[in-house]
This record gives C-alpha cells, structure tokens and sequence, in this order.
C-alpha cells in the first residue's frame, strides 16, 4: 500500500459502520487495495477547473413537479406487507430494539 | 411455415395478421428456443404457463380483428423490472423471492399493448458490472463462439444473449453507463439507450438514479423503434420522467440522411483499441458519406473524465438507493442478535463483492469531510462535459463513435477492476450527458465476433437517431448469426 492511500483498515471499519457492511478483517487487504485504486482513478479530477461552475444533479433542466396534495393510491397494507421476512398483524417485526 | 424464429417484430405483426400461424405456435416456438439455449444461462425465471394464457387472448383478438400494437410479440425482460407476481431479484442473492406486488411502468406499457412476457433475463448484480459475471445465479455465456465462453457484456447480458440467441425476439434492457449499448455491441444485436426521462423509472430496481435509463434490445434498427415507442410516455410516478410527445419511431424511419452533419470525436480511442474496430467505424463513416452526410472532426477533451465521473456519481446514488436493503421489508434476511447485527449479516450474505465495493466507494465520497472534494466535484464535472455535449450538437447533428474498445472478452479473463470499468469508456459520456445513444452490428472481427457502433444524438431526437442507425444498418449489412442459437 502507497502513502497515498487514503483508504485504511480504520477509515475501512468506518465505511463498514456506514454503510452496514461488516468488515472482515483478515480478508480486508484485497479490499482495501481495490477502493485505493478506485479512489486514484476518480482523483484524475483534480485535473479539471471547476472554478464557479454550478454541480449538475440532474439532467432533465425542469424542476420536479408538484401536485395536489391528495390521496390518489393506498389500501395496499397486504400488498406492502406482502413481501416481508417476518411481520405481525399487519406490521413488520424487527429484532427487539429496547431491553 | 419455415421457422418462426427467423422473423423480426414487424414481419411477425403482419404474419400473425394474415393468420400465417397463430400467437401459441410463436410462444410455443420461442419457448421450445428457450429450452434449446438453457447451457447459455440466459432466463432466471420462465412464465410459460402466463405466456399461454396470454397468448390465447392474442390469438382471439386477431380473430376479432382488434389486435394492439405489440400484440403477441414474446419478449424477454431484464430482472431488473418487477413483474407482478413474477420473481424479480436484480441478479442478487439480497432480492432472492422477492415477488412484487407491482408491475413497472414500462412493462406495464409493454403488457397493455399486446407483448407477451417469456421470463427474466440474467443481468449483472443490481445492474452493476460489464460482464454479466456478478450476476448471482452465474454468468451468461455468449451465443457468439459460445465453445469459447466469452461474456455476453454486462449489465443487460442476458437480454443481448436472449436477442441474438433466438430465445426472445426483443428484450427490455437498463441503462446506467452503458449496460444495454455494450452488451448489444458484443452480441451482435441493436441496443438503445433512450434521453434521460423517456421512459418512466418506476418499478425498475434503482441503481443511479440520475443516469438509469430502460430501453429496448432488439434484432434491428425498425424492431427498436416499435419497442421504444410503447416502452416511452410519461409517468407521473416517475418525477423525472418527460411529458414530451412520443413521435410514431416507426412510421417516421426512412427519411434521407442527405446533408445532416455527423461529428468523429477524436477522443473516442483507446490504446489497444482493436483494428477490426477500427475498420468498423471507418466502413461507418464510408455508408455515411454514400448516403449524403457530411463527416466533420469533433474535439470533446472532457471525454477522458467521463469515467472518473461516473465511478463517483453512480457508486453515491446506488450506495443510498440500496440502503433499503435491509432485511425487513423485502428480500433476504439473515438474524442477529440486535437489530443492527441483522442488517449486517443480511447485507454481508446478500450482496455480491463488486455491490459491496461500490456502495463503500460511494459512501467514502458521500461522507463528511469528502463530499466536497469527490462528489461535488464530479458533479460539477458532470456539468461541463453536458455543456460540451450541448456545444458539439450546435455543430453536427448526430456523433460516430466505437460503442466499445473491444470485442467480446473470454468470461473470467479481466481480473483488473480498472479495466473492466474501462469497457464503458465510450458509452458513459452519454448516460452522464443524458442524451441518446445506439449500438447496432457491422461486421465480425478476426475472431468472429461482433463489432458494434455506437450513434449519440441530442436530446429526445431518438428519432433522428434511428434513421441514421438504418441507413448504417442497411449500408452493413449484418446478417451472421451466432453458433449459439436456437433454430
């Protein structure tokens, strides 16, 4: 691993963390090499001037439309539920969150 | 009749209107290709028994005379749209019988007008890979040289394998950097990537959603134009989707092409880009002319930073859309002893590794402190190269480039990250651009396989994009077809 590298075990274990993937860390090595090389790829970047330029989220130039604020959908408790791993008269069931 | 197999879209129309044969005999013919191909490992999922029963009602309104648009057309469909009642898992491991309880749009489109669903078709893991080999349940082979086992291309590989092995005659795709223009090109078949907001997104598993696009994998230029136009329309379930007109795509294919303006970027090149690919785009460039219309040299000197764009954007919206995965509403679940260690063992189980590079990738650029220095930079990069796009389309009318630096690739032969990413170098310009795209067949290479070219176009000018892809197609000529195919 470079010095370069701006991906270690730790920032690895905070990624992780975030993101709600456990790390494991014996295997963590190859990982980490293939996000440092992502992260040197995208870091071409720098190269660009992007003084006052405005970021682009989205291509489609029309502002996200609005409407009513009405219902026009819904009755679908069955059909929410329908796929869930473990529900309970009409909710879905999680692990116990409070001892 | 000859074999059923051999007819496109349009031809398969007019004969099932003649009563040449009926929609069970087509259905039961294409299913019967289905079975013939399953070592390519093309269809997750079959509904034969839904396609019968669909059938029937197709054969019955041909008797009566009120047939729909696409009535009795067998397709196949890219697992990353639900199909009601139909297992839908994005090729991942974390959607394994995940039955929606809704159809999306698109197919719903599709549906409404008469086309008849065969199964789902194998794509990467959530749409994210090249090759078609992080799909879950095993990569597609290639009908091209299939002894060989080369990749299909990715992510709609399935849907390209399925278009050129015979086994569906059209095939839905998704888009997000080039996951329905490359796998065409490798399959010898024609893709095509509609404008951003074309078609509506609902219902389709999100990967990016500012760059995901659905469009059709079709046998020629005048199959995707009737496929396009029942997949387009707006959606007021989709805020990004376009209340602009559909044009008739097919009716209005045929036009001249005399004097229209058609840019070569220079940047569409690589190093090691093959010869035969090369020659392609020169042959392209000769029909061009043949036909009337004036090549022009074009710069985009952002093209380089399209990558590096994409490989920012994309892994950020997809590390946020697929933080819904979390074991309780859909999909897999594996327990733990906490809430938060559930998440984990289903996240660590369900997802393959290039997903799980990908959403820590994106939750790195996406996370305090960096946000600044990758994200909104690619952002505003992203900005720039749509402004060169807009610049160049004041210039010429359409863009000729490779859609792919190489031809198809033996599966397991690219162990490099970096240059699987890099298969997508001449098509992500255009999904970050929002603009359309089409890949269409010219020749073989010296490996004989397929070599495609792609054609970019200004936004919603899909049909200007697919009459310059029929005068190329007519000019080519392609009629090989793979040893992998059904007949």
């Amino acid at each position: 691993m470079s010095n370069n590298s701006k991906i270690d075990l730790d920032t690895l274990k905070k990624l992780g963390k975030l993101s709600r993937i456990p790390i494991d860390e014996a295997g963590s090595n190859k990982l980490i090499e293939d996000l440092n090389k992502i992260i040197g790829f995208i870091e071409q970047l720098n190269e660009v001037d992007t003084e006052s330029v405005n970021p682009l989220s989205s291509v489609t130039g029309h502002n996200l439309p609005i409407r009513e604020d009405v219902v026009n959908d819904g009755n679908k408790n069955n059909d929410v539920l329908e796929n869930a791993p473990e529900k309970k008269s009409g909710y879905f069931v999680v692990p116990k969150v409070i001892e | 009749m000859s074999n059923l197999l051999q007819f496109s879209i349009s031809e398969v129309l007019s004969l099932l209107e003649k009563k040449e044969f009926s929609t069970k005999e087509l259905v039961e013919t294409y299913i019967n290709a289905i079975e013939k191909t399953k070592d390519l490992n093309m269809y997750l999922t079959t509904c034969f028994d839904q396609a019968f029963e669909q059938a029937k009602i197709s054969d019955q309104n041909y008797l009566n005379g009120s047939q729909r648009f696409l009535e009795g057309i067998p397709l196949g469909v890219k697992d990353m749209f639900c199909t009601k009642g139909i297992e839908t898992t994005a090729s991942s491991k974390i959607l394994k019988k995940f039955i929606p309880t809704y159809e999306s749009t698109v197919t719903q489109n599709l549906w409404k007008e008469g086309a008849i669903n065969l199964g789902k078709l194998s794509c990467d893991e959530f749409a994210m890979g090249s090759s078609n080999e992080t799909a879950a349940k095993g990569e597609v082979i290639n009908p091209w040289n299939f002894e060989e086992k080369r990749t299909p291309g990715g992510s709609s590989g399935g849907s390209a394998a399925a278009v050129a092995a015979k086994a569906a005659l059209a095939a839905t795709g998704t888009d997000t950097g080039g996951s329905i223009r490359q796998p065409a090109a490798f399959c010898g078949v024609v893709g095509l990537k509609p404008t951003y907001g074309r078609c509506s997104r609902w219902g389709i598993v999100a990967f990016a959603s500012s760059l995901d696009q659905a469009g059709p994998i079709t046998r020629n230029v005048s199959d995707a134009a009737l496929m396009l136009q029942v997949m387009s329309g707006y959606d007021p379930k989709d805020s990004t989707s376009s209340n602009k007109d559909v044009p008739n795509f097919y009716n209005d294919l045929g036009k001249s092409i005399k004097g229209i303006k058609i840019g070569i970027p220079e940047e569409y090149n690589s190093d090691g880009i093959s010869s035969d690919i090369l020659n392609a785009k020169d042959m392209t460039i000769n029909f061009l002319k043949e036909n009337g219309a004036e090549i022009i040299p074009v710069k985009l000197p952002l093209t380089k930073y399209s990558l590096p764009v994409y490989y920012i954007v994309a892994p950020a919206e997809a590390s946020s859309n697929l933080a819904r995965y979390d074991g309780v509403r859909y999909g897999a679940r594996i327990d733990g002893n906490s809430l938060d260690e559930m998440y984990e063992n289903t996240r660590n189980l369900g997802f393959g590794d290039e997903v799980k590079r990908r959403i820590m990738i994106g939750t790195y650029v996406l996370s305090s402190g960096y946000y600044d220095a990758y994200y909104l930079k690619a952002q505003k990069v992203r900005r720039l190269i749509k402004n060169e796009f807009d610049e160049i389309f004041k210039q010429v009318d359409y863009l000729v480039t490779p859609t792919t630096p190489t031809t198809a690739f033996k599966l397991g032969s690219t162990q490099d990250l970096l240059t699987m990413y890099l298969n997508d170098v001449f098509t992500v310009p255009a999904s970050l651009a929002g603009i359309p795209g089409i890949s269409l067949p010219i020749k073989l290479d010296k490996n004989k396989l397929p070599v495609g070219i792609q054609i970019l176009g200004k936004d919603f000018d899909e049909q200007g994009l697919l009459n310059v892809a029929q005068v190329i197609e007519s000019c080519a000529s392609f009629k090989d077809t793979p040893n992998g195919v059904a007949s």
